[in-house]
């Protein structure tokens, strides 16, 4: 496993020109879980996720890579949202790892009760996964995760972030950043969509119960995602990654632009990239191609009036947000 | 082995024979004694092999449960009042799912205004969940049908709810013959789950059902609890046969043979009812009783043969549907259906109010004369409710009821003692 994890971490792929840097230029040993024949195939394919959806290939990529750390011995709780619904359209089921649906809100302490069942049976060589959107994660279900936390139950803990209630169409979350529009947060008035200085950042939270390990990722660096599902499956104990997912559906973006925005978000500071041990940053992604955040707004509807004029305060105010990022995390 | 206990305990110890591999707890009063009590045999190496998690609420407390059921461990919680209440999503998804997960409900109250003392309000928020509801009236019998729920939950595939009065039950102490570990291991072998998550033979449970499926999954939630009606006597049986004690079944009928006014209830207010029954028998009143040991499933056609000859039946129940009257009543009235016996539903012992023989003697008297309404309230007192009714009517700010009748009441009392 170790030497899994260095060949990841190795590898770092700096996107220029034509953005198409991928496996085929690597040597075996270097390429990614799902460039493998070994693949778990965990989510098979015909599911039912939009095109263009960032957290199914977000999910498989996560979920594969933690099969492979786990030997194919994983276990898999759901909260319910797209990736439940995309996936699980009863008879059809696109998993092909045991896998467990509840409720919106305790996909934490679902996964908390499988891995004390475990436990209590002595099958120390099965691991758990659990896994939702950023609504099921970081709002209603909140209080179980943060107990799952506190408890330190050996559970790894996936947030596909894709910033609102996408499921339902489109509402606002915690995770909602300023000036985007949902469905409850209209750009209408004097201050058109999601207000500012409201939400939540998890990562950091998690990182404040003093847990093994917390990671931030996102779906334009799958290789990073995969080194960091595989890093978290090393600890045992309460684990967290929240993987940055664009969603063309919720965000106004063409599906073909999804990657390039998930990298956009990373490039101008908007989502920092981090990793932390025991409540401590152990390394960050550096920003190579600074961009403004211009770059990363202009491809989404939901952003749409920050460019049009009168709302430039809005626009100064992600800007200063991202800066604040890059100070905060050390991303230059 | 005969233990001088309080309730709680002797719960513990029984669930603790059951060899539960993961318990869930989050303390709310009056149930904690039993979580808590499970957790030191726990850790004192008493309970071997079982997991037990302090969560971070009722909601955490039954979805934990839910997937240590689901991964195929013997689960157990125990909640109460406004902790059944929180965890209620998690409460129908349980049975949704048909995860066998025992739990103890010490019933209580539900507020506002909060109130920690017993009535069953609480189990009744719960009746349509799903779950099996068996309803204890003593202490001795909450150890018996704590471990033939075991049973019961694992044969279906299906939850139990044991509901016992809270305090009344809970914080008693009594005398409780324990089964010994090997009469309970002979009863109650170990769990196999119908299914459960296994990397050998992956499944995904919880799958999302559409309206062409919905209402066969629903049907046969029902037919699986109407199964219980044939399985709750036989276990009741086959418990009796290795530890010697019939525990119930579906019912009880106190006393012999047929009576003209027959009295039903629920848990442990038999103990007193027994008290004012048994001397208004000897002077001759025809007047029996039962108590419903399952209220869900609803034992209908048990109940109509145990009521068909009756004058008249009395419900007493610690639970009110406002707007309606009597739950246990409702119930009653569709197992007597198509007869003319007229059946009074009587509300009592709400919010841990006292329910003492001189009120229940008085009760039973203008009951065996037909004299009760339809829906009673037991010792109401009308003139701080009019009083309320009134102040309402006058002023628009009339503030929080229940803070002015808590003061009526005050007023009323020195009013009488000046």
């Amino acid at each position: 496993m170790p030497e899994i994890r260095e060949s990841l971490q190795r590898v770092k792929f700096y996107q220029t020109g034509t953005f198409t840097v991928g496996n085929r230029l690597l040597d075996q040993s270097l390429r990614t879980v799902q460039a493998t024949g070994e693949r778990a195939n965990a989510i098979t394919s015909g599911h039912r996720a939009c095109q263009g959806c960032g957290e199914a290939l977000g999910a498989r990529y996560a979920v594969d890579a933690a099969m492979r750390a786990a030997n194919n011995k994983l276990i898999a709780a759901n909260a319910t949202g797209c990736l439940e619904v995309f996936t699980t359209p009863y008879p059809e089921t696109a998993w092909q790892l045991p896998w467990v649906h509840s409720l919106f809100g305790n996909a934490p302490a679902v996964a908390s009760g499988v891995a004390a069942a475990l436990r209590a049976k002595g099958r120390t060589d099965v691991r758990v996964l659990a896994q939702g959107g950023d609504g099921g994660t970081t709002d209603i279900g909140f209080g179980c995760l943060s107990g799952m936390f506190e408890r330190n139950d050996d559970v790894l803990y996936v947030c596909y972030n894709n910033q609102a209630y996408m499921n339902t169409g489109v509402q606002r979350s915690s995770q909602t950043p300023g000036a985007a529009r949902t469905a409850t947060t209209m750009p209408v008035g004097k201050e058109p969509g999601n207000p500012f200085g409201t939400g939540k950042f998890v990562p950091a939270i998690a990182m404040a119960h003093n847990i093994p390990y917390v990671a931030t990722a996102s779906i334009h660096d799958l290789h990073d995602l995969e080194y960091k599902v595989t890093r978290a499956m090393e600890f045992h104990g309460a684990r967290y990654i929240e993987v940055f997912v664009t969603c063309p559906l919720g965000w106004g973006s063409r599906p073909g632009d999804t990657l390039k925005i998930a990298r956009m978000a990373v490039e101008t500071g908007i989502y920092p990239l981090f990793e932390a041990e025991y409540g401590e940053v152990t390394g960050v992604t550096k920003i190579r191609n600074r961009r403004p955040v211009e770059d990363y707004l202009k491809l989404q509807r939901r952003f749409a009036h920050v460019l049009k004029p009168g709302n430039e305060w809005q626009l100064e105010q992600i800007q200063a947000a991202a800066e604040k990022n890059i100070r905060k995390y050390g991303l230059i | 082995m005969l233990r001088q206990i309080d309730g709680s305990f002797a719960v513990a110890e029984a669930v603790a024979l059951c060899r539960p591999e993961v318990v869930s707890c989050y303390p709310i009063t009056p149930q904690t004694h039993i979580v808590e009590h499970l957790g030191e045999l726990v850790k004192d190496g008493h309970l071997k092999g079982c997991e037990f998690i302090n969560t971070e609420s009722e909601f955490g407390a039954m979805s934990l449960c839910i997937g240590s059921s689901s991964a195929g461990a013997r689960t157990y919680t125990a909640t109460a009042s406004q902790g059944l209440l929180f965890m209620m999503e998690a409460v129908y998804n349980a049975s949704g799912m048909g995860l066998p997960i025992v739990m103890t409900l010490g019933n209580r109250a539900i507020g506002a205004p909060i109130n920690i003392w017993n009535d069953q309000t609480d189990a009744m928020s719960a009746r349509d969940a799903g779950w099996i509801q068996l309803f204890v009236e003593s202490n001795q019998e909450a150890v018996d049908v704590h471990i033939q729920a075991f049973k019961l939950a694992e044969a279906l595939s299906l939850p139990v709810m044991v509901c016992m009065d809270g305090f009344i039950l809970t914080h008693s102490y009594t005398r409780i013959d324990m089964p010994t570990q090997e009469q309970v291991d002979s009863f109650l072998p170990p769990f196999v789950a119908r299914q459960k998550l296994d990397p050998a033979d992956p499944v995904s449970m919880g799958a999302m059902v559409g309206p062409e499926a919905f209402t066969e999954v629903r049907y046969l939630a029902h037919y699986k609890q109407l199964e219980a009606l044939e399985l709750i006597p036989k276990l009741a049986a086959e418990y009796d046969a290795i530890v010697g004690r019939d525990s119930g079944g579906l019912l009880k009928s106190h006393y012999e043979g047929d009576a003209e006014t027959v009295v039903v209830t629920m848990g442990s207010v038999i103990g007193t009812m027994k008290e004012v029954l048994t001397p208004m028998r000897a002077e001759g009143t025809s007047i029996g009783a039962i108590t419903v040991r399952s209220f869900r499933p609803f034992p209908k056609d048990e109940v109509y043969e145990a009521l068909k000859n009756a004058k008249r039946v009395i419900v007493f129940e610690k639970a009110l549907a406002v707007g309606l009257g009597g739950i246990l009543s409702s119930n009653i009235r569709w197992a007597l259906r198509g007869t003319a016996t007229p059946v009074y539903s009587v509300i009592g012992g709400l919010g841990g109010r006292p329910i003492t023989r001189p009120s229940l003697r008085t009760l039973f008297e203008k009951g065996v004369k037909d004299q009760l309404e339809e829906t009673h309230f037991l010792d109401l007192n009308l003139d701080v409710v009019k009083r309320q009714i009134d102040r309402e009517r006058e002023q628009t700010g009339s503030g929080p009821a229940a803070e002015n009748i808590l003061r009526d009441i005050g007023a009323l009392r020195a009013a009488k003692t000046a």
